[in-house]
């Protein structure tokens, strides 16, 4: 503590070589001024939290992260937490299924490419937001309706990439392998298969922000028990404390869910390039 | 396969009349669904009947004060978004350091679905525009900020060094050089910026509102009016369209000038 403090002294006194000497330093590792941002925002956020504004609105960040025990505590929470994550691993699933079945047969054939890629864009440029009501209509207000919404919004961008990865092969391939004498498993095996893999985890990648936004916006749009049905509540209670731990939660899991695809893609898309 | 390299008239024609019959063999179906089956009129409303109301919808101009909120919001959150969007990547872009500090962590909040804090700015702003106007901004910030981080940051140095050899002052850098380097990025990201605006404001009045478009939709399904439902959906869409289709065409023509 002492040394600290009689460093941090010297910091503070103008002498003229310890200050560009520090911006140089600082200069090398924009990782540590990068920390050192997002420190100075959260202190902003604290200060402002306790002293300045109202705390039935916003919750200082220490209060958010100390009282996040009793956010679990809180009867249901855990429970709607779980039942999020398994709607998108589902929705997820579902969708790399999906996306990627229809891609490989859109893809493959040159005239379902024609005829069904102009339907599958249409489909795919309607604003989704606009039919979710019709997703609750007939899926109900339950798990079925938020995996639904998941799906139709993952599945699209893995089919599109799908179908241009498969679409970029070069015929040379085909025919050679053909001429080689391999069976039709043989050639999705060994010349389909390896070449479609850097845009499947693109596309893979794509899907699972899309999982996440359908899931959560059916969630937040109507929800009997995941966690829609405790955003409102906390909302109405003007429980920002505890508002605050529930959405910095999923917002974690979506940073957890999305790094795991994302450093897929990187090893995958690397390694065979 | 992939092996036949070109496409004849013919088989495009085929693909056409393609798309045709899947169009059409799912209008009958759902007609069919509503009449001979017997589906639920309450999920699925006659296609006839969806295409009277959305004449009704159309032609009474009812859509008009829904349309007046969804589009002053929009207005109020891309003009914000893209302020604050240009103006702090135009001064980030200036430095080298600048860039590698902020672009990762910019870069690394954008990952994350911003539709969670919608509660949030619920709580702190209320049911009404102010809200939606918040998260609009928040989600179109993103794109135009990160493009107009690259458009500036991008610009090729040797045309910075020329300029600077021939005695170009500050603004006629920015005038002559930078800008018509960087325009064409920060233009898409402006567009895409525009779209997401869009959506997001139409997705938080769906979630949580008292008037606007999304709001309307909710209304009517609330009220298990489910064909003038439709007919409001397709029109949405439709408007949705138009706008982004007039964005782009701005977007052209403003890169052509």
């Amino acid at each position: 503590m002492g040394a600290m403090a009689v460093s941090r002294t010297e910091v503070a006194h103008p002498i003229m070589p310890a200050a560009p000497n520090i911006w140089r330093r600082l200069e090398r590792r924009p990782g540590i001024a990068r920390l050192g941002v997002v420190i100075l925002l959260l202190l902003i956020w604290e200060i402002a939290a306790r002293y300045f504004l109202d705390r039935d609105f916003i919750s200082p960040p220490s209060v958010v992260v100390m009282s996040l025990d009793k956010l679990f505590g809180t009867p249901g929470v855990p429970s709607a937490l779980w039942l999020t994550l398994y709607e998108v691993a589902a929705a997820f699933v579902l969708s790399v299924i999906a996306g990627a079945g229809i891609g490989l047969a859109v893809g493959l054939n040159r005239f379902a490419h024609q005829s069904f890629m102009p339907i599958v864009l249409l489909l795919y440029g309607i604003p989704q937001i606009t039919i979710l009501p019709i997703f609750v209509l007939v899926f109900g207000v339950g798990v079925a309706s938020k995996i639904a919404f998941g799906v139709s919004h993952g599945m699209f961008p893995i089919m599109i990439s799908v179908t241009a990865g498969v679409q970029k092969i070069e015929p040379v391939l085909f025919v050679s392998a053909r001429s080689m004498g391999a069976n039709r498993w043989q050639l999705f095996r060994f010349v389909i298969f390896p070449h479609m893999i850097p845009s499947f985890f693109t596309g893979m990648r794509l899907g699972m922000s899309g999982v996440l936004l359908g899931v959560l916006l059916a969630e937040l749009y109507v929800s009997t028990a995941g966690i829609g049905y405790f955003t409102s509540i906390f909302t109405q209670n003007f429980d920002a404390t505890k508002l605050m731990g529930l959405v910095s939660m999923l917002a974690a899991i979506a940073i957890a869910l999305n790094e795991i695809v994302r450093r897929a893609e990187l090893h995958y898309a690397r390694s065979r390039d | 396969m992939n092996s036949d390299g070109r496409a004849t008239t013919q088989q495009r024609l085929l693909s056409r009349l393609m798309q045709i019959a899947f169009i059409a063999v799912l209008l009958l179906l759902w007609s069919l669904a509503t009449t001979v089956w017997g589906v639920s009129r309450i999920l699925l409303p006659n296609p006839l009947n969806v295409w009277h109301q959305l004449v009704e919808v159309v032609s009474s101009g009812a859509f008009i004060p829904d349309l007046k909120v969804t589009l002053g919001e929009l207005t109020a959150a891309f003009a914000i978004a893209m302020s604050l969007g240009v103006s702090l990547g135009y001064s980030i872009s200036r430095s080298r350091f600048l860039i590698k500090v902020f672009e990762p962590l910019l870069a690394a909040i954008y990952a994350i679905p911003i539709i969670l804090f919608l509660p949030l700015y619920v709580l702190l702003l209320g049911l009404g525009p102010g809200s939606k106007i918040a998260l609009g901004a928040t989600i179109s910030f993103f794109p135009i900020v990160l493009s107009t981080i690259a458009g500036f940051g991008n610009v090729d140095r040797r045309l910075v060094i020329v300029a600077r050899s021939m005695g170009a002052n500050d603004l006629q850098m920015f005038r002559h050089v930078l800008l018509p380097a960087a325009l064409p990025v920060i233009l898409a990201g402006l567009r895409m910026g525009f779209t997401v605006a869009l959506l997001s404001v139409i997705a938080s009045e769906t979630i949580a509102s008292f008037a606007g478009l999304g709001h309307h939709i909710v209304d009517l399904a609330e009220n298990m009016d489910t064909a003038r439902m439709f007919a409001y959906i397709v029109f949405v869409i439709a408007i949705v369209a138009f706008l982004n289709a007039v964005v782009s065409r701005l977007e052209r023509w403003v890169r052509w000038r």
